[in-house]
């Protein structure tokens, strides 16, 4: 089943590889990961998306909790969560494109007689229809971020 | 006060005293230059050089293990940081509280490949318990303060200070101050057990019929070796201890009934697979403890007591998950049992008890073998290990090596007390033996320190003998001499059809005896059983010299109690031709 574990971290060399080390070290899988300092710049939020049972990011969690660099960890798919992924995507022009991407929520940040950039956010399963929607000739390169996510609830990722 | 003006390796120096630093183990080089200048500059401190910088870190951790206080190393960067390696990885599977102190290249070399420079940071991430990169002399003090702290509490491990060589440069001062406190916003290690959870594991325990108690490395490192007596006692529960906890529980109680796991006693194993009731402390249900997990103790309720929550529940599912430091959590439990045993009878164990015992009389181990000369006139291990136990009146501190000595030491010296018995449990580090007694004999200067190692392994760390001389160390190095790496050898008997593949050494091993004598000690060889005993005295007696005593052995003893793979803790080979199932 996929996870995503969400947490607070020192924003200083050495945690990033810290984190993204534990997971090799100890052999679990990252899908996707993401990382940025927050609103306080001693702090970064990294967002994962793993694979595992229930016990297994139980682990997970307890061993990054362990690690000195990191401050608070939870793991948002235990309850409900909000889950946005970033989609850059280059298009190679063609006649009825543009109407299609609007069509799709997609917003067209860029574009030329030969090619259109487009952003698009949204869940990964939004994300994933979106690119499904086009054709692979119409694909020039694809860029996604990785998920980042915030609990639905009143609960706060914060110290 | 005055405020001083001190360069960053000045204030290395400045701030290891202020921690109460009084020995460092270390081996210098270009990247250390300045602070071995710093060193030489002041008089706190004490440095034994060793002899490769494993054994500097081998023999801070022996210190740690025997006296509680953290082991301090320093070495170079590149080929010395890298030395150190083996050492920090000991040190971090037996959670032992040691601080590293590597030199690194100046600043703006780092990352050029320059000369001697290894990413010290990078290549012992997985294998500490944190690191630190100092990037500026001023951050030195506070960079020391949290790194003692982190190293010390909680479930203890080793940290990593690496110091670019223009961060210690003494032509650049600052003004020095220490911090008196630290405060790490994101590590606060919980003390105290949940008070709900304690309850529970009372209401388990004074149910339970068919308990034990089985406690590892944590007990001792957190010096709750009384409250586990205590409550032992108070509940006439049986004990056994992990290869890392004896000592914690007096091996020679009588509800002591010995080790447990791959090498465990019958009845140890017995009562782990058969009770009602597992009391696990400071303890972490490894696959040397419980064999098949899913077929570990099926009828039992647990409890587990450790200080790091990602050991609870990490193997065995637990019913009773404990977070907390061993000694607080069993002064609750020890306090809320007497809240709560006023009716407590503790004559309902009386069946248990007589089932154990009858278990140890059954196949438990022989402990008289002294008595009965071999038939084959060749000495046992199991021997040697009598003996000493004898000689030193069962006082001696001791260390082992890696192989199937170290089980016969485990098995037949009985360890009284915590921090007396020195082995690398978690990583199996051949080698570690000798520089870990340095580290006990400097730590106790008038104690007995034997190490009991096997000709394999001593010959690992073997350059160390110089250091014992140079600081007049009188280590009692017991070497069970197999003429092979035995425990390799028992394997491949017993599952590769004798096939001895590179296990070992032809003609080639070194005349013990000779070779001590070159390094300025002792040496005493035994080969016949009836020179044992008046070996071993003559070993102990020379209380200023250190003595290697190359004992001759049976080269076809295996070890055992041995589990068998895949199964549960009730299925152990006895000896080479008997075993409990099937
Ligand atoms: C550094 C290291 N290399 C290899 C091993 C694997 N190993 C475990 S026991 C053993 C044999 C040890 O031989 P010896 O020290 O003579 O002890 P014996 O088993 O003969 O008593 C070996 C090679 C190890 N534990 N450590
Ligand atoms: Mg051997």
């Amino acid at each position: 089943m996929k996870r995503v574990v969400a947490l607070l971290m020192e924003n200083q060399p050495g945690a990033l590889s810290r984190v993204v080390g534990l997971f090799s070290q100890r052999g679990y899988n990252i899908e996707s990961l993401i990382v940025a300092p927050t609103d306080d710049p001693s702090l970064s939020r990294l967002t994962m998306v793993t694979e595992g049972d229930a016990k297994a990011v139980e682990q997970i969690t307890k061993q990054l909790n362990k690690l000195i660099d990191v401050v608070k960890v939870v793991d948002l798919s235990e309850e409900e969560f909000i889950g946005r992924e970033l989609l850059l995507i280059k298009l190679r022009a063609t006649k009825d494109l543009k109407t299609k991407i609007e069509d799709s929520r997609g917003e067209i940040v860029f574009e030329s007689e030969e090619i259109i950039n487009v952003q698009f956010v949204g869940s990964s399963d939004e994300v994933d229809v979106f690119l499904s929607s086009l054709s692979k000739d119409e694909i020039l390169e694809i860029a996604r971020s990785g998920l980042s996510g915030v609990s639905a609830s009143e609960k706060l990722l914060t110290i | 006060m005055a405020i001083e003006k001190l360069s960053g390796a000045d204030a290395l120096m400045r701030s290891l005293k202020e921690e109460g630093v009084e020995l460092i183990f270390g081996y210098p080089g270009g990247a250390s230059l300045h602070i071995y200048d710093a060193l030489f500059n002041q008089e706190d401190i004490e440095h034994i050089l060793v002899r490769h910088e494993q054994g500097a870190v081998h023999a801070a951790d022996g210190y740690a293990r025997a006296c509680g206080k953290p082991g301090v190393v320093f070495v170079t960067s590149g080929p010395g940081a890298t030395n150190a390696i083996t050492g920090l990885a000991t040190a971090y599977m037996d959670s032992i509280p040691v601080v590293v102190i590597s030199g690194q290249v100046k600043s703006h070399l780092i990352g050029t490949d320059s000369f001697q420079e290894t990413d010290m940071i990078g290549v012992s991430r997985p294998i500490v318990k944190h690191s630190f990169l100092a990037q500026r002399a001023e951050d030195i003090p506070e960079i020391v303060k949290k790194a003692f702290h982190i190293a010390t509490t909680g479930r203890p491990g080793p940290v990593v200070i690496d110091i670019p060589k223009d961060v210690s440069e003494p032509s650049y001062t600052f003004d020095f101050s220490y911090p008196e406190e630290v405060d790490i916003r994101s590590y606060k290690p919980v003390e105290e057990g949940h008070s709900g959870q304690i309850r529970r594991a009372a209401k388990l325990i004074l149910k339970s019929e068919k308990p034990v108690i089985y406690t590892g490395g944590g007990v001792i490192q957190d010096e709750a070796s009384e409250e586990l007596t205590q409550l032992a006692k108070m509940l006439n529960f049986p004990v056994t201890n992990t290869l890392m906890g004896l000592g914690a529980y007096p091996g020679t109680d009588e509800q002591f009934i010995g080790m447990l796991g791959m090498h465990g006693t019958y009845q140890a194993n017995m009562v782990m697979h058969e009770c009602d009731l597992i009391l696990a402390v400071g303890a972490r249900f490894d696959d040397r403890i419980t064999n098949e997990p899913k077929k570990f103790s099926l009828n039992s309720k647990k409890i587990h007591i450790d200080i790091d929550p990602a050991s609870l529940s990490k193997i065995i599912d637990v019913d009773v998950p404990i977070v907390g430091s061993a000694k607080t959590c069993l002064s609750q439990l020890i306090k809320e049992l007497e809240r709560r045993s006023s009716d407590y009878d503790s004559s309902k164990l009386d069946p248990w008890w007589k089932q154990i015992n009858e278990w140890r009389d059954k196949h438990g181990l022989n402990h008289s073998m002294l008595d009965t000369p071999p038939k084959n006139g060749k000495i046992l291990p199991q021997q040697v290990i009598q003996s000493l136990y004898k000689e030193s009146k069962g006082k001696a501190y001791v260390t082992s090596d890696v192989g199937q000595h170290q089980m016969f030491a485990a098995q037949y010296y009985h360890f009284d007390s915590p921090r007396q018995w020195i082995n690398s449990g978690g990583l199996g580090t051949m080698g570690f033996g000798l520089p870990a007694a340095m580290g006990v004999q400097l730590a106790f200067p008038d104690a007995d320190v034997a190490c009991v190692t096997g000709e394999g392994s001593i010959q690992m760390c073997i350059q160390e003998l110089s250091t014992c001389l140079q600081y007049g160390l009188p280590i009692k190095i017991i070497n069970l001499n197999n003429s092979a790496l035995g425990m390799v050898k028992q394997w491949q008997d017993m599952q590769y059809g004798g096939r001895h593949s590179q296990s070992t050494y032809g003609e080639s091993l070194p005349d013990f005896v000779k070779l001590s004598e070159s390094y300025g000690h002792v040496g005493i060889k035994v080969e016949d059983f009836n020179d044992l005993e008046g070996a071993m005295k003559e070993c102990l007696s020379m209380k200023d010299r250190l003595v290697f005593l190359d004992v001759v052995i049976d080269e076809e003893e295996h070890v055992y109690p041995m589990l068998e793979a895949g199964m549960e803790m009730s299925a152990m080979w006895l000896d080479k031709d008997k075993k409990t199932w099937e």
